[in-house]
Protein backbone atom coordinates (compact mmCIF):
# COMPACT_ATOMS: atom_id res chain seq x y z
CA UNK A 1 0.00 0.00 0.00
CA UNK A 2 1.23 3.29 -0.64
CA UNK A 3 2.07 5.77 2.21
CA UNK A 4 1.49 8.89 2.58
CA UNK A 5 5.11 10.04 2.88
CA UNK A 6 4.30 13.51 3.67
CA UNK A 7 2.89 12.71 7.16
CA UNK A 8 5.52 10.26 7.91
CA UNK A 9 6.58 11.59 11.52
CA UNK A 10 10.21 12.19 11.34
CA UNK A 11 12.48 9.99 12.98
CA UNK A 12 15.67 11.94 13.45
CA UNK A 13 16.18 14.06 16.54
CA UNK A 14 18.49 16.85 15.79
CA UNK A 15 18.39 18.49 19.03
CA UNK A 16 19.50 17.13 21.96
CA UNK A 17 17.37 17.00 25.31
CA UNK A 18 20.00 19.41 26.19
CA UNK A 19 20.03 21.72 23.54
CA UNK A 20 23.03 21.14 22.08
CA UNK A 21 22.93 19.54 18.17
CA UNK A 22 23.95 16.80 16.28
CA UNK A 23 27.85 17.56 16.80
CA UNK A 24 27.81 18.94 20.06
CA UNK A 25 27.53 22.56 19.29
CA UNK A 26 25.33 25.23 21.10
CA UNK A 27 22.91 27.06 18.68
CA UNK A 28 24.82 29.96 18.31
CA UNK A 29 28.18 27.95 17.52
CA UNK A 30 30.11 28.23 14.39
CA UNK A 31 32.07 25.01 12.52
CA UNK A 32 35.48 25.04 12.98
CA UNK A 33 37.13 27.31 10.75
CA UNK A 34 40.11 27.47 8.70
CA UNK A 35 41.75 30.26 6.10
CA UNK A 36 44.77 30.32 4.02
CA UNK A 37 45.59 32.57 1.72
CA UNK A 38 48.00 32.59 -1.14
CA UNK A 39 47.86 28.73 -1.63
CA UNK A 40 48.09 28.80 -5.72
CA UNK A 41 51.22 30.04 -6.92
CA UNK A 42 49.76 30.30 -10.89
CA UNK A 43 46.88 32.46 -9.80
CA UNK A 44 46.94 35.99 -9.40
CA UNK A 45 45.05 35.50 -5.61
CA UNK A 46 43.91 32.16 -4.02
CA UNK A 47 42.97 31.19 -0.68
CA UNK A 48 41.67 27.64 0.83
CA UNK A 49 39.35 27.39 3.48
CA UNK A 50 38.22 24.19 5.70
CA UNK A 51 34.56 24.78 7.19
CA UNK A 52 33.37 21.97 9.16
CA UNK A 53 33.74 18.65 6.84
CA UNK A 54 33.80 21.58 3.74
CA UNK A 55 36.82 21.77 2.07
CA UNK A 56 37.08 24.63 -0.80
CA UNK A 57 39.60 26.05 -2.75
CA UNK A 58 39.29 29.59 -4.40
CA UNK A 59 41.62 31.32 -7.05
CA UNK A 60 41.02 34.78 -8.88
CA UNK A 61 42.95 36.03 -12.15
CA UNK A 62 42.79 39.63 -13.21
CA UNK A 63 41.59 42.13 -13.72
CA UNK A 64 42.67 40.66 -17.08
CA UNK A 65 41.57 41.12 -21.15
CA UNK A 66 37.71 40.35 -20.75
CA UNK A 67 36.66 37.45 -23.71
CA UNK A 68 34.52 37.21 -25.78
CA UNK A 69 35.38 40.82 -26.64
CA UNK A 70 31.43 41.34 -27.00
CA UNK A 71 31.24 40.98 -22.86
CA UNK A 72 33.19 43.61 -22.27
CA UNK A 73 31.81 46.61 -20.78
CA UNK A 74 33.55 50.23 -22.10
CA UNK A 75 32.85 51.28 -18.68
CA UNK A 76 33.94 49.04 -16.30
CA UNK A 77 34.98 45.64 -15.26
CA UNK A 78 32.64 42.34 -15.47
CA UNK A 79 33.04 40.48 -12.04
CA UNK A 80 32.47 36.87 -13.27
CA UNK A 81 32.54 33.85 -11.03
CA UNK A 82 32.35 30.39 -11.78
CA UNK A 83 31.68 27.55 -8.58
CA UNK A 84 31.83 24.19 -9.80
CA UNK A 85 32.09 20.85 -6.90
CA UNK A 86 34.44 18.16 -7.93
CA UNK A 87 32.77 14.79 -8.70
CA UNK A 88 34.25 13.55 -5.47
CA UNK A 89 33.05 16.02 -2.91
CA UNK A 90 29.92 14.41 -2.25
CA UNK A 91 28.86 10.84 -1.53
CA UNK A 92 26.99 10.17 -4.51
CA UNK A 93 29.01 11.20 -7.31
CA UNK A 94 28.44 14.18 -8.33
CA UNK A 95 28.46 14.39 -12.30
CA UNK A 96 30.67 16.61 -13.51
CA UNK A 97 30.12 19.92 -15.42
CA UNK A 98 27.64 23.12 -14.53
CA UNK A 99 24.10 22.14 -13.74
CA UNK A 100 21.14 24.46 -12.71
CA UNK A 101 22.26 24.71 -8.64
CA UNK A 102 25.61 25.46 -9.52
CA UNK A 103 25.06 28.06 -12.29
CA UNK A 104 22.31 29.81 -9.84
CA UNK A 105 24.97 30.04 -7.10
CA UNK A 106 27.93 31.44 -9.72
CA UNK A 107 25.26 34.35 -10.48
CA UNK A 108 24.85 34.82 -7.31
CA UNK A 109 28.20 34.71 -6.05
CA UNK A 110 29.67 37.04 -8.47
CA UNK A 111 27.17 39.45 -8.43
CA UNK A 112 27.80 40.01 -4.08
CA UNK A 113 31.66 40.94 -5.35
CA UNK A 114 30.50 42.56 -8.03
CA UNK A 115 28.65 45.18 -5.59
CA UNK A 116 32.58 45.58 -4.06
CA UNK A 117 35.00 45.59 -6.15
CA UNK A 118 35.95 48.71 -7.46
CA UNK A 119 34.95 48.47 -11.08
CA UNK A 120 35.38 51.61 -12.69
CA UNK A 121 39.09 51.36 -12.25
CA UNK A 122 39.50 48.46 -14.91
CA UNK A 123 37.18 49.44 -17.91
CA UNK A 124 36.89 46.67 -20.47
CA UNK A 125 38.68 43.90 -18.58
CA UNK A 126 37.36 40.63 -16.46
CA UNK A 127 37.90 39.45 -12.88
CA UNK A 128 37.41 35.79 -12.77
CA UNK A 129 36.82 33.50 -9.64
CA UNK A 130 37.37 30.28 -9.61
CA UNK A 131 35.33 28.47 -6.78
CA UNK A 132 36.40 24.73 -6.83
CA UNK A 133 34.30 22.33 -3.90
CA UNK A 134 36.49 20.01 -2.97
CA UNK A 135 34.26 18.28 -0.29
CA UNK A 136 30.80 19.33 0.70
CA UNK A 137 29.34 19.29 3.74
CA UNK A 138 26.30 22.17 3.79
CA UNK A 139 27.19 25.81 3.70
CA UNK A 140 29.79 25.57 0.24
CA UNK A 141 28.34 28.82 -1.08
CA UNK A 142 29.60 30.37 2.15
CA UNK A 143 32.89 28.68 2.43
CA UNK A 144 33.27 29.51 -1.14
CA UNK A 145 32.26 33.18 -0.73
CA UNK A 146 34.44 33.98 2.50
CA UNK A 147 37.46 31.84 0.70
CA UNK A 148 37.05 33.88 -2.76
CA UNK A 149 36.66 37.07 -1.05
CA UNK A 150 40.65 36.37 0.35
CA UNK A 151 41.63 35.27 -2.48
CA UNK A 152 40.50 38.57 -4.47
CA UNK A 153 42.48 40.47 -1.92
CA UNK A 154 45.81 38.12 -2.09
CA UNK A 155 45.02 39.12 -5.93
CA UNK A 156 45.32 42.88 -5.17
CA UNK A 157 42.04 43.88 -6.32
CA UNK A 158 40.61 46.69 -5.39
CA UNK A 159 37.23 46.52 -3.06
CA UNK A 160 35.68 48.19 -0.45
CA UNK A 161 35.79 45.58 1.92
CA UNK A 162 35.92 42.01 2.42
CA UNK A 163 33.02 40.26 1.63
CA UNK A 164 32.31 37.63 4.79
CA UNK A 165 29.03 35.09 4.31
CA UNK A 166 27.27 32.38 6.35
CA UNK A 167 24.71 30.09 7.03
CA UNK A 168 21.62 30.54 9.61
CA UNK A 169 18.96 27.81 9.79
CA UNK A 170 16.07 26.28 11.12
CA UNK A 171 16.14 22.88 12.64
CA UNK A 172 13.66 20.76 14.91
CA UNK A 173 12.49 24.27 15.15
CA UNK A 174 14.97 26.00 16.78
CA UNK A 175 16.66 29.17 14.88
CA UNK A 176 20.75 27.63 14.31
CA UNK A 177 23.94 28.98 13.02
CA UNK A 178 26.02 27.39 10.29
CA UNK A 179 23.99 23.91 9.33
CA UNK A 180 26.08 21.27 8.94
CA UNK A 181 24.79 18.61 6.44
CA UNK A 182 22.91 16.43 8.63
CA UNK A 183 20.87 19.39 9.94
CA UNK A 184 20.46 20.92 6.30
CA UNK A 185 19.11 17.50 4.65
CA UNK A 186 16.59 17.00 7.40
CA UNK A 187 15.95 20.35 9.10
CA UNK A 188 13.20 22.86 8.09
CA UNK A 189 14.83 25.80 6.46
CA UNK A 190 18.30 27.20 5.66
CA UNK A 191 18.99 30.54 5.20
CA UNK A 192 22.71 31.57 3.45
CA UNK A 193 23.85 35.65 3.65
CA UNK A 194 26.94 37.18 2.92
CA UNK A 195 27.85 40.46 4.24
CA UNK A 196 29.96 43.73 3.97
CA UNK A 197 31.08 43.68 7.69
CA UNK A 198 32.26 47.13 7.52
CA UNK A 199 28.60 48.80 6.44
CA UNK A 200 26.45 45.68 7.17
CA UNK A 201 25.32 45.91 4.07
CA UNK A 202 23.62 42.07 2.72
CA UNK A 203 25.29 41.65 -0.45
CA UNK A 204 23.55 38.28 -0.84
CA UNK A 205 20.39 36.16 0.83
CA UNK A 206 18.50 33.25 -0.34
CA UNK A 207 16.08 31.01 1.82
CA UNK A 208 15.40 27.46 1.55
CA UNK A 209 12.26 26.10 3.36
CA UNK A 210 10.20 28.44 5.42
CA UNK A 211 11.23 30.69 8.15
CA UNK A 212 8.66 33.76 10.14
CA UNK A 213 9.55 37.32 10.19
CA UNK A 214 10.40 36.49 13.96
CA UNK A 215 12.72 33.28 13.32
CA UNK A 216 14.68 34.99 10.33
CA UNK A 217 15.49 38.18 11.87
CA UNK A 218 17.18 35.83 14.71
CA UNK A 219 18.72 34.41 11.66
CA UNK A 220 19.81 37.12 10.43
CA UNK A 221 21.68 38.32 13.83
CA UNK A 222 23.48 34.90 14.12
CA UNK A 223 24.56 35.35 10.66
CA UNK A 224 25.91 39.15 11.46
CA UNK A 225 27.45 37.96 14.26
CA UNK A 226 29.39 34.91 12.84
CA UNK A 227 30.35 37.35 9.91
CA UNK A 228 32.49 39.68 12.38
CA UNK A 229 34.28 35.98 13.68
CA UNK A 230 34.26 34.87 9.83
CA UNK A 231 36.05 38.74 9.11
CA UNK A 232 39.02 38.54 11.89
CA UNK A 233 39.66 35.19 10.61
CA UNK A 234 40.27 36.29 6.63
CA UNK A 235 41.84 39.02 7.69
CA UNK A 236 44.20 36.49 9.57
CA UNK A 237 45.01 34.62 6.84
CA UNK A 238 45.81 37.76 4.90
CA UNK A 239 48.35 38.94 7.61
CA UNK A 240 50.05 35.56 7.91
CA UNK A 241 50.15 35.51 4.05
CA UNK A 242 52.83 38.26 3.85
CA UNK A 243 54.14 37.94 7.03
CA UNK A 244 56.39 35.51 6.16
CA UNK A 245 60.22 35.16 6.85
CA UNK A 246 63.23 35.42 4.71
CA UNK A 247 63.34 31.19 5.24
CA UNK A 248 60.15 30.72 4.43
CA UNK A 249 60.80 32.45 0.74
CA UNK A 250 63.93 30.72 0.55
CA UNK A 251 63.11 27.40 1.35
CA UNK A 252 59.96 28.01 -0.65
CA UNK A 253 59.25 26.70 -4.49
CA UNK A 254 60.67 22.73 -3.99
CA UNK A 255 58.64 21.06 -6.66
CA UNK A 256 56.29 18.84 -4.57
CA UNK A 257 57.40 16.32 -2.41
CA UNK A 258 56.74 12.84 -2.23
CA UNK A 259 53.56 12.30 -0.67
CA UNK A 260 53.58 11.73 3.21
CA UNK A 261 52.83 8.49 4.59
CA UNK A 262 51.11 9.75 7.37
CA UNK A 263 47.45 10.83 6.90
CA UNK A 264 46.37 14.36 5.27
CA UNK A 265 43.89 15.65 8.41
CA UNK A 266 47.20 14.56 10.64
CA UNK A 267 49.10 17.14 8.41
CA UNK A 268 46.75 19.15 8.23
CA UNK A 269 46.31 19.74 11.57
CA UNK A 270 49.42 20.64 12.39
CA UNK A 271 49.33 23.74 11.63
CA UNK A 272 52.82 24.46 10.07
CA UNK A 273 55.24 22.94 12.89
CA UNK A 274 58.56 23.30 11.88
CA UNK A 275 59.81 20.17 10.21
CA UNK A 276 63.01 19.77 8.27
CA UNK A 277 62.49 20.70 4.67
CA UNK A 278 64.37 17.78 2.52
CA UNK A 279 67.29 19.37 0.68
CA UNK A 280 66.51 21.82 -2.21
CA UNK A 281 66.63 20.33 -5.74
CA UNK A 282 68.47 23.03 -7.80
CA UNK A 283 65.90 25.91 -8.72
CA UNK A 284 64.68 26.35 -12.13
CA UNK A 285 64.73 29.54 -12.88
CA UNK A 286 64.25 29.54 -16.50
CA UNK A 287 61.55 27.29 -17.59
CA UNK A 288 58.95 27.95 -14.61
CA UNK A 289 57.72 31.59 -15.68
CA UNK A 290 59.58 32.87 -18.66
CA UNK A 291 58.28 35.42 -21.19
CA UNK B 1 49.76 47.02 6.73
CA UNK B 2 46.46 47.41 5.99
CA UNK B 3 43.39 44.60 4.22
CA UNK B 4 40.61 46.21 2.68
CA UNK B 5 37.94 47.89 4.22
CA UNK B 6 40.11 49.16 7.29
CA UNK B 7 40.00 52.31 7.76
CA UNK B 8 43.12 54.00 7.29
CA UNK B 9 42.38 58.01 8.05
CA UNK B 10 39.99 60.53 9.54
CA UNK B 11 38.83 63.67 8.14
CA UNK B 12 41.18 65.87 6.94
CA UNK B 13 43.38 63.95 5.20
CA UNK B 14 43.56 63.26 1.34
CA UNK B 15 42.54 60.05 -0.40
CA UNK B 16 45.42 58.74 -2.12
CA UNK B 17 45.62 55.69 -4.65
CA UNK B 18 44.62 52.51 -2.70
CA UNK B 19 42.08 54.07 -0.52
CA UNK B 20 38.50 55.71 -0.80
CA UNK B 21 36.92 57.97 1.28
CA UNK B 22 32.96 57.41 2.90
CA UNK B 23 31.72 59.69 5.18
CA UNK B 24 34.78 61.57 5.83
CA UNK B 25 36.57 58.47 6.35
CA UNK B 26 39.44 56.79 4.54
CA UNK B 27 39.54 53.11 3.76
CA UNK B 28 42.00 51.07 2.15
CA UNK B 29 40.89 49.38 -1.02
CA UNK B 30 43.81 47.11 -1.58
CA UNK B 31 46.00 44.77 0.36
CA UNK B 32 49.15 46.72 1.00
CA UNK B 33 51.28 48.96 3.31
CA UNK B 34 49.65 52.11 4.45
CA UNK B 35 51.50 55.61 3.20
CA UNK B 36 51.00 58.99 4.91
CA UNK B 37 52.78 62.11 3.13
CA UNK B 38 51.73 65.82 3.78
CA UNK B 39 47.93 64.64 4.27
CA UNK B 40 47.89 62.55 1.29
CA UNK B 41 46.96 59.03 2.87
CA UNK B 42 47.35 56.37 -0.15
CA UNK B 43 48.13 51.98 -0.14
CA UNK B 44 51.36 50.64 -1.55
CA UNK B 45 49.62 47.62 -3.21
CA UNK B 46 51.93 44.08 -2.27
CA UNK B 47 50.05 42.68 -5.19
CA UNK B 48 48.14 43.50 -7.99
CA UNK B 49 48.29 43.59 -11.98
CA UNK B 50 49.93 46.15 -14.05
CA UNK B 51 47.90 49.37 -15.45
CA UNK B 52 49.55 51.43 -17.71
CA UNK B 53 50.41 54.96 -17.36
CA UNK B 54 51.72 57.67 -19.70
CA UNK B 55 55.51 57.37 -19.83
CA UNK B 56 56.02 54.35 -18.52
CA UNK B 57 59.16 52.24 -19.43
CA UNK B 58 58.10 49.26 -19.95
CA UNK B 59 59.05 45.93 -21.71
CA UNK B 60 57.00 43.91 -24.26
CA UNK B 61 56.62 41.15 -26.77
CA UNK B 62 55.28 41.33 -29.85
CA UNK B 63 52.66 39.10 -30.45
CA UNK B 64 50.82 40.40 -34.06
CA UNK B 65 51.93 42.66 -36.93
CA UNK B 66 49.69 44.90 -39.08
CA UNK B 67 50.54 46.33 -41.97
CA UNK B 68 51.56 49.73 -40.08
CA UNK B 69 51.91 48.39 -36.56
CA UNK B 70 52.52 45.79 -33.72
CA UNK B 71 50.66 44.55 -30.78
CA UNK B 72 52.73 44.57 -28.06
CA UNK B 73 51.83 42.38 -24.92
CA UNK B 74 52.84 44.47 -21.85
CA UNK B 75 51.64 41.79 -19.05
CA UNK B 76 48.83 44.41 -18.44
CA UNK B 77 44.84 43.23 -18.89
CA UNK B 78 45.11 45.84 -22.28
CA UNK B 79 46.33 45.01 -25.81
CA UNK B 80 48.75 47.73 -26.81
CA UNK B 81 49.69 48.77 -30.25
CA UNK B 82 53.08 50.72 -31.73
CA UNK B 83 52.73 52.06 -34.53
CA UNK B 84 55.03 52.02 -37.46
CA UNK B 85 55.63 55.75 -37.22
CA UNK B 86 56.34 55.71 -33.19
CA UNK B 87 58.96 53.23 -34.09
CA UNK B 88 62.34 54.41 -34.26
CA UNK B 89 62.52 52.94 -38.38
CA UNK B 90 61.49 54.31 -41.18
CA UNK B 91 58.66 51.76 -41.95
CA UNK B 92 57.06 51.30 -45.52
CA UNK B 93 53.37 50.43 -45.47
CA UNK B 94 53.07 46.61 -45.19
CA UNK B 95 56.68 46.07 -44.12
CA UNK B 96 56.61 45.63 -40.13
CA UNK B 97 57.56 42.42 -40.27
CA UNK B 98 61.26 43.29 -41.42
CA UNK B 99 62.08 45.33 -38.11
CA UNK B 100 60.26 43.64 -35.38
CA UNK B 101 58.69 39.60 -35.68
CA UNK B 102 56.13 38.22 -33.40
CA UNK B 103 58.04 37.03 -30.57
CA UNK B 104 60.57 39.62 -30.36
CA UNK B 105 61.08 41.74 -27.10
CA UNK B 106 61.15 45.55 -27.26
CA UNK B 107 62.01 48.25 -24.56
CA UNK B 108 59.53 50.90 -24.86
CA UNK B 109 57.45 53.84 -23.27
CA UNK B 110 53.89 54.24 -22.74
CA UNK B 111 52.82 57.06 -25.33
CA UNK B 112 49.08 57.71 -23.97
CA UNK B 113 46.51 56.03 -21.97
CA UNK B 114 42.80 57.67 -22.88
CA UNK B 115 39.51 57.28 -20.23
CA UNK B 116 38.44 53.79 -21.58
CA UNK B 117 42.40 52.70 -21.01
CA UNK B 118 43.19 52.45 -24.65
CA UNK B 119 47.01 52.18 -25.01
CA UNK B 120 49.53 53.59 -27.55
CA UNK B 121 53.56 52.98 -27.24
CA UNK B 122 56.31 54.57 -28.38
CA UNK B 123 59.56 53.92 -29.38
CA UNK B 124 60.68 57.30 -29.83
CA UNK B 125 62.73 57.87 -26.52
CA UNK B 126 66.37 57.40 -26.27
CA UNK B 127 66.83 53.94 -24.12
CA UNK B 128 64.13 52.38 -26.56
CA UNK B 129 65.26 49.28 -28.87
CA UNK B 130 64.90 45.64 -29.35
CA UNK B 131 66.23 43.69 -26.93
CA UNK B 132 68.33 40.75 -28.68
CA UNK B 133 69.29 37.91 -26.71
CA UNK B 134 69.47 37.73 -22.86
CA UNK B 135 66.07 36.68 -20.89
CA UNK B 136 63.04 37.98 -19.42
CA UNK B 137 61.88 37.61 -15.80
CA UNK B 138 58.74 38.37 -14.52
CA UNK B 139 58.11 39.80 -11.06
CA UNK B 140 54.79 41.38 -9.28
CA UNK B 141 54.58 45.15 -11.12
CA UNK B 142 54.29 46.36 -7.68
CA UNK B 143 57.66 45.38 -6.27
CA UNK B 144 59.07 47.40 -9.20
CA UNK B 145 60.62 50.10 -7.29
CA UNK B 146 61.97 47.99 -4.97
CA UNK B 147 64.13 46.46 -7.59
CA UNK B 148 65.21 49.98 -9.05
CA UNK B 149 65.11 51.52 -5.25
CA UNK B 150 66.20 54.91 -4.26
CA UNK B 151 68.13 56.76 -7.26
CA UNK B 152 68.37 52.87 -8.31
CA UNK B 153 70.86 51.82 -5.76
CA UNK B 154 69.70 48.07 -5.86
CA UNK B 155 69.78 48.41 -9.81
CA UNK B 156 73.35 49.25 -9.42
CA UNK B 157 73.87 46.88 -6.88
CA UNK B 158 72.88 43.87 -9.10
CA UNK B 159 74.55 45.66 -12.19
CA UNK B 160 77.82 45.51 -10.34
CA UNK B 161 78.18 42.90 -8.40
CA UNK B 162 76.86 40.42 -11.70
CA UNK B 163 78.05 42.23 -14.71
CA UNK B 164 75.03 42.27 -16.06
CA UNK B 165 73.00 44.59 -18.35
CA UNK B 166 69.68 45.25 -16.70
CA UNK B 167 66.73 46.85 -17.78
CA UNK B 168 63.77 46.99 -15.64
CA UNK B 169 60.51 47.93 -16.79
CA UNK B 170 57.64 49.38 -14.90
CA UNK B 171 55.37 46.74 -16.08
CA UNK B 172 57.16 43.76 -14.48
CA UNK B 173 59.52 42.43 -16.80
CA UNK B 174 62.87 42.34 -16.40
CA UNK B 175 65.47 41.63 -19.04
CA UNK B 176 68.93 40.85 -17.90
CA UNK B 177 72.08 39.65 -20.40
CA UNK B 178 75.70 38.55 -19.20
CA UNK B 179 77.61 35.81 -18.93
CA UNK B 180 75.12 32.65 -18.40
CA UNK B 181 75.84 31.87 -14.83
CA UNK B 182 76.00 35.91 -13.87
CA UNK B 183 72.87 36.25 -15.62
CA UNK B 184 71.22 32.98 -13.48
CA UNK B 185 72.52 34.80 -10.38
CA UNK B 186 71.23 38.25 -11.10
CA UNK B 187 67.73 36.68 -11.54
CA UNK B 188 67.90 34.96 -8.42
CA UNK B 189 68.74 38.15 -6.51
CA UNK B 190 65.70 40.30 -8.33
CA UNK B 191 63.67 37.14 -7.43
CA UNK B 192 64.36 37.28 -3.98
CA UNK B 193 63.87 41.43 -4.11
CA UNK B 194 60.23 40.76 -5.56
CA UNK B 195 59.73 38.20 -2.97
CA UNK B 196 60.96 40.15 0.44
CA UNK B 197 60.18 43.75 -1.39
CA UNK B 198 59.05 44.91 2.19
CA UNK B 199 62.03 43.63 4.41
CA UNK B 200 64.64 45.13 6.60
CA UNK B 201 68.29 45.33 5.59
CA UNK B 202 67.44 44.11 1.86
CA UNK B 203 70.04 45.28 0.32
CA UNK B 204 72.32 43.36 2.57
CA UNK B 205 70.25 40.22 1.88
CA UNK B 206 70.79 40.59 -1.37
CA UNK B 207 74.64 41.53 -1.95
CA UNK B 208 74.65 38.39 0.25
CA UNK B 209 73.13 35.86 -2.17
CA UNK B 210 74.87 37.08 -5.06
CA UNK B 211 78.15 37.12 -3.24
CA UNK B 212 77.94 33.67 -2.02
CA UNK B 213 76.22 32.33 -5.52
CA UNK B 214 79.31 33.98 -7.08
CA UNK B 215 81.68 31.70 -5.17
CA UNK B 216 79.75 29.24 -5.35
CA UNK B 217 79.72 29.06 -9.18
CA UNK B 218 83.46 29.84 -9.01
CA UNK B 219 85.88 27.59 -10.85
CA UNK B 220 86.71 26.82 -14.75
CA UNK B 221 84.64 29.09 -16.35
CA UNK B 222 83.37 27.49 -20.03
CA UNK B 223 85.15 28.94 -22.37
Amino acid sequence: MMEDIEHIEKEMKLINADGSRLDGRKPDELRPVRIEAGVLRRADGSAYIEWGGNKVLAAVYGPREAHPRHLQDPARALVQCRYNMAPFSVSDRKRPGPDRRSVEISKVISEAFSSVVFKEQFPRTSVDIFIEVLQADAGTRCAGLTAASVALADAGVPMRDLVTSCASGKIDGVVCLDLNKEEDNFGDADCPMAIVPRTGEIVLLQMDGHLTFDEFQKAMVLSIGAATRLYELQRDALRRRYSVTLEDILKESPPARAPPARELDQELDRDREVEPEPPLPPEDDFGAEGI
Amino acid sequence: MVIPGEAVGGPGLKPGPGTYSEGGQLFAAQLGIRNERDGLVSVIPLNGRYIPLRGDAVIGEVTDLGPSHWLVDINSPYPAPLHATESPWRVEFGDTARYLKVGDVIMCHVLSVDEIKRVQLTMQEREAQRLNGGMVIEISPTKVPRVIAKQGSMLTLVRDLTHCQIYVGQNGRIWLDGDDRDTAIAAQAIRLIGERAQAFGLTEAVRELIESARRETRGPRPS
